[in-house]
């Protein structure tokens, strides 16, 4: 979808990964890199976004993902409001009213995260010319700060990503994070991507997006590089999905014996909150290959990125953040 | 009563395969002659149709008006002077109204408007089951006496195959046809795009082509054992045009139509997000469409209808699952039509068919045809004349037109009911 660049091909929004090319995801990635430096020193913040506004408008709940977006903007000098819709009532209002309400107080961002696939282009299409619009999420469709992120963090362990083979585990039918992270890596390149799940929880024709697709976990996982676990929600086990949690694990679960096919240097990725003994083994979550809470950790840097890329703020920063 | 004379013009009457230029004499509300017109006739009205083709009026098999309870989106009195701008005399409505179309007094409502409206006949399809509810039976004769040519559930499927097959039954008795939209409800109530490529991109939830297959197996197994007259509406997937053929083969009392925006969308269409395609049932795929234009060359489906939805704009803002399915369509269904013949997908004669003598036997109607004693419903048009569909262009009190921005053939110069111009482009009546 085009309308998340402007014609010169920098971000005005960042709704999907869907259709960038590499070169703006390798820029994210890079950009990602300089800011990570910031957080690692003790005046965590830079001045890019000094006197711009940006809101959170989260139509689902969620903490940790608009925390971490908090935290971007913050350390960015940003102003942050956050409008939780989920608790906020907002009765007979529609999504529109509510947009140009929030557009009259005159912000420069909103990072929205909404339950229905495609409401994050829709408040793209209705803000105004000055605003952007960031996709914290959308129903099945898209989640693709997240799959930055985990791309930022493959790079830092893997270094590049020709010859990885990335295995893409669990619900995928219902996965925003799924579908951004099979974009993202194709485009950077990925050797190959792999979808393993039963067929309830795969998408039709979920061939036609690239990837390989398995319902066995140990040929699934035979050699791969990355290992990219999905959070399986509650809710699955009714409307005949699934029959319980116990046989999801028994075959999906993830355990130190299923991961033993992969590479000796495989690294286990979760994009949060992770359900224990439902989709992942507690050790294997915890495990030495573990890297589930450094991705918590890149986010930031990652989202601040994007935001400065967005807000086409990124050309202004110093080589050596001060 | 008024005589006109239309002359001038190449008269297409699909149920007689009359293509030529010919005079056609209508008096007393009814066609007079087709042919040499008599002598020393006294006429009331001249109609020059030089150039333009003269046809029976279109009969709209599936429309929804707004009336009666969702007046906000369209009114009687909109829709079909929209209608007759279009060239459709007739327009079908479907009973899922508020209040439902299960008893006489609705039906006699939406006569009362029509009456007074004064443009396009309207004819209400009476509900199957009270309240569209799959449960009981509506009073399937008092509302066919009441002027409810043929019975539905409109888009709703009965559940309970038992009531399913006593309401074929019941219908049956009274040789009253009983139109289906054939959906399994558990396959496709939670979806909203064709279960394909774009749905999964999208992520949004699937409705697939087997849900159609699956319900017209069900319905057409209880339909072998009645036997009575079935009409299967909005057919979208290949899979269920062969089982249609297969019915029709075995000599059912089978028919079929298509609702024209699948003969030109697909899935792709709603690759970005746009409501105007979220339609029920989806687009499908390329070879769906596909397979849905070479049914109508066989013969398979007969009836072209253009599903007309019209909604307001709230109706069609908003995340796409969040928006109301369907697409308004009476402005462009002869236009659209004729785009089909400029395909190559049949013949002019071929194609009105579609939308004129059809649809009359599919509900029974003695409209059109083009036959003396016939009531007069003509719909003489310009087939050379382009126009631009956009929100100014469209009459329909709505908007939401999957077509805005097509260039389209055909205009309508002049609409008669019974003997009565309803419609002239030069003068707006």
């Amino acid at each position: 979808m085009s309308t998340q660049l402007h014609t010169d091909g920098r971000l005005r929004h960042f709704l999907t990964t869907e259709g960038l090319p590499r070169q703006l995801l390798l820029q994210i990635l890079d950009t990602a890199e300089s800011f990570a430096g910031v957080i690692d020193k003790s005046v965590k913040k830079v001045p890019l976004l000094r006197g711009r506004t940006v809101i959170n408008l989260f139509f689902e709940a969620s903490t940790r993902t608009r925390i971490t977006f908090e935290l971007a903007a913050k350390r960015l000098s940003a102003d942050v409001l956050n409008v939780n819709v989920a608790t906020t009532s907002v009765k007979g209002e529609s999504l529109l009213d509510m947009l140009r309400n929030l557009e009259a107080m005159q912000a420069d961002m909103f990072v929205v995260r909404h339950a229905e696939s495609g409401a994050a282009d829709y408040v793209a299409r209705h803000v105004g010319p000055g605003a952007s619009v960031l996709n914290a999420g959308d129903g099945r469709h898209a989640h693709p700060t997240q799959a930055m992120l985990d791309a930022f963090t493959i790079r830092r362990h893997k270094g590049s990503f020709e010859s990885l083979i990335i295995a893409i585990v669990g619900d995928v039918m219902h996965s925003r994070v799924a579908r951004s992270q099979i974009h993202a890596l194709s485009a950077l390149g990925a050797g190959e991507i792999r979808v393993i799940a039963p067929r309830t929880l795969l998408p039709r024709d979920i061939e036609s997006l690239g990837v390989r697709v398995f319902h066995d976990m140990r040929l699934g996982l035979e050699e791969a590089d990355v290992v990219m676990m999905l959070r399986l929600q509650r809710e699955r086990m009714q409307g005949a999905l699934l029959p319980s949690e116990p046989e999801y694990f028994r075959v999906y679960g993830l355990t130190e014996d299923k991961l033993a096919p992969a590479k000796p240097d495989a690294i286990v990725m979760h994009p949060g909150p992770i359900n224990r003994g439902v989709e992942i083994d507690s050790r294997v979550a915890e495990g030495p290959r573990s890297v589930i809470l450094e991705q918590v950790t890149n986010g930031i840097a990652v989202r601040m990125a994007i935001m400065s890329m967005t807000l086409g703020a990124y050309q202004e920063m110093p080589r050596e953040p001060a | 009563m008024t005589r006109i004379r239309i002359h001038g013009g190449r008269v297409i009457d699909p149920a007689s395969g009359r293509d030529e230029l010919a005079e056609i004499v209508v008096a007393d509300g009814r066609i007079l002659t087709v042919g040499e017109p008599p002598n020393d006739l006294a006429v009331d009205l001249e109609i020059d149709a030089t150039g333009q083709i003269v046809c029976p009026g279109l009969i709209d098999l599936a429309t929804r008006l707004g009336e009666p309870g969702t007046e906000h989106k369209a009114t009687i009195a909109s829709e079909t002077r929209a209608g007759a701008a279009g060239g459709i005399t007739t327009l079908a409505c479907l009973p899922d109204t508020y209040p439902v179309m299960d008893t006489p007094s609705v039906a006699e409502l939406m006569h009362r408007r029509a009456q007074e409206a004064d443009s396009a006949r309207v004819l209400p399809l009476g509900a199957l089951t009270l309240d569209l509810a799959g449960e009981r039976l509506s009073e399937i004769v008092a509302l066919h006496q009441a002027g409810c040519a043929a019975m539905t559930d409109a888009g709703r499927t009965i559940r309970d195959t038992l009531v399913l097959q006593r309401a074929l039954e019941y219908a049956a008795t009274f040789e009253i046809p009983v139109l289906l939209t054939p959906a399994d409800p558990w396959l496709s109530q939670a979806g909203y795009l064709h279960d394909g490529i774009v749905a999964t991109r999208l992520g949004i939830p699937g409705i697939p082509a087997t849900a159609e297959l699956a319900e017209l197996g069900r319905s057409l197994a209880l339909v072998a054992d009645i036997q009575g007259r079935t009409h299967f509406g909005r057919l979208s997937a290949h899979q269920g045009i062969e089982l249609i053929a297969r019915a029709q083969n075995s000599g059912l009392p089978v028919t079929a139509d298509v609702a024209i925006h699948q003969l030109f969308l697909t899935e792709t269409d709603c690759a970005e997000f746009d409501a105007r395609f979220h339609l029920q049932p989806p687009l499908r795929s390329i070879a769906d469409r596909k397979a849905l234009r070479a049914a109508l060359i066989d013969g398979t489906i007969g009836v072209i209808c253009s599903d007309h939805q019209p909604h307001d704009p709230d109706a069609k803002n908003g995340p796409f699952t969040s928006t109301a399915s369907g697409a308004c369509g009476v402005d462009t269904l002869l236009s659209l039509l004729l785009r089909l013949v400029e395909e190559g997908v049949f013949g002019l004669c071929q194609g009105l068919a579609c939308v004129t003598i059809n649809p009359a036997r599919v509900l029974g109607l003695e409209t059109g045809r083009l036959t003396p004693g016939a009531p007069a419903d003509v719909c003489i048009f310009d087939p050379d004349a382009v126009w631009w569909c956009t929100p100014e262009t469209l009459r329909s009190q709505a908007k939401n037109s999957p077509f805005l921005g097509w260039e389209l053939p055909g205009r309508v110069n002049y609409t008669l009911v019974a003997g009565r111009l309803i419609h002239r482009h030069d003068d707006p009546l």
